[in-house]
């Protein structure tokens, strides 16, 4: 099973907001075990969808240099179900981010409704370990695979309104364009 | 209570009514953020979020929290802060009143001093 609970970006303006949509299918295994005959998606996997559209909005701020994690949910309430077929549409808004955290808020909508709403806090992890080395929380060519799949480079926008370029250490992370990158040079 | 400070208070509350998921009576000037209002780490930055956009002002790191004296080997020794950390503490930190805690400098007992009545004396301290 991969950790995956955001489809796809449909808007995505750096610092401030993003939104993505996860269509839930009969498939997912996470609807038969969780509550067996009633194929419900649990709402701590909503809140994850939440929490990978806001962390990822507020990784992307640093050009996915730091380390960003999810500290704390201060507020998460539920007002409906979501089953096989549905769509959640999640929409994540930047309060502030500082040099070690930032405040976001998101909401779920599904069918034009507000299916959940939260406020996540997310902290930035020192770069450095104790022994010195890089701290590094995802491989970066994974990560910069998973934000391709995610759309964002497509609907991506800086904060001039501008197409989102391909972050440098998401390109260096890429033998091709590595490669590309060489040649040009 | 003075008005202005009152009205402070009560924002402050708010704040940590919704960051610490406390009631509204617990709030209290004397209350210790750690000891009797059940903060932990984590707390402290969402409070400090709260505090920046409920009036308006800049939180440097470690301004109101320094962990960085706490955990600077400088300024503690076998448990304890030195004389000299408790200077760069009284620096930072002129809104708490550090009597106590240099009688006894146990860093595990810093966690215990900050009271809500010393957010409030923060925060004034920044307004305009």
């Amino acid at each position: 099973m991969r950790w995956f609970w955001i489809d796809r970006f449909t808007e995505f303006t750096s610092g401030h907001s993003a939104t993505a949509v996860k269509t839930l299918s009969l498939s997912e295994d996470h609807l038969h075990d969780h509550f067996p005959g009633a194929s419900i998606m649990p709402n701590t996997l909503v809140l994850e969808g939440m929490a990978q559209t806001a962390g990822l909005l507020v990784c992307e701020h640093s050009g996915f240099t730091k380390q960003v994690i999810l500290a704390k949910v201060s507020k998460a309430i539920f007002y409906g179900e979501a089953w096989p077929g549905d769509t959640l549409t999640y929409r994540a808004q930047v309060h502030s981010i500082k040099d070690d955290g930032a405040m976001t808020s998101v909401t779920s909508h599904m069918n034009g409704q507000l299916q959940a709403e939260a406020e996540i806090f997310f902290a930035h992890l020192e770069q450095i370990s104790r022994r010195g080395d890089k701290v590094e929380l995802f491989d970066p060519y994974d990560l910069f695979s998973w934000l391709r799949l995610l759309k964002l480079y497509e609907v991506g926008r800086d904060a001039d309104g501008n197409p989102l370029k391909i972050h440098p250490h998401m390109a260096e992370s890429d033998p091709h364009l590595r490669s590309s990158a060489a040649a040009v040079s | 209570m003075p008005a202005q400070q009152a009205e402070v208070f009560e924002k402050v509350r708010n704040c940590l009514v919704d960051a610490l998921g406390v009631d509204d009576d617990e709030v209290t000037p004397e209350a210790t953020m750690v000891g009797d209002l059940g903060a932990e780490s984590i707390d402290f930055l969402d409070i400090v979020f709260r505090l920046e956009k409920t009036f308006n002002i800049k939180i440097p790191r470690g301004e109101l929290f320094p962990e960085d004296i706490l955990s600077n080997a400088q300024y503690v020794r076998e448990g304890k802060v030195t004389s000299e950390g408790i200077d760069q503490l009284k620096k930072r930190m002129p809104f708490v009143d550090l009597t106590k805690f240099e009688a006894d400098p146990r860093v595990t007992n810093f966690g215990n001093l900050l009271t809500v009545q010393d957010l409030v004396n923060y925060v004034q301290s920044k307004l305009p």
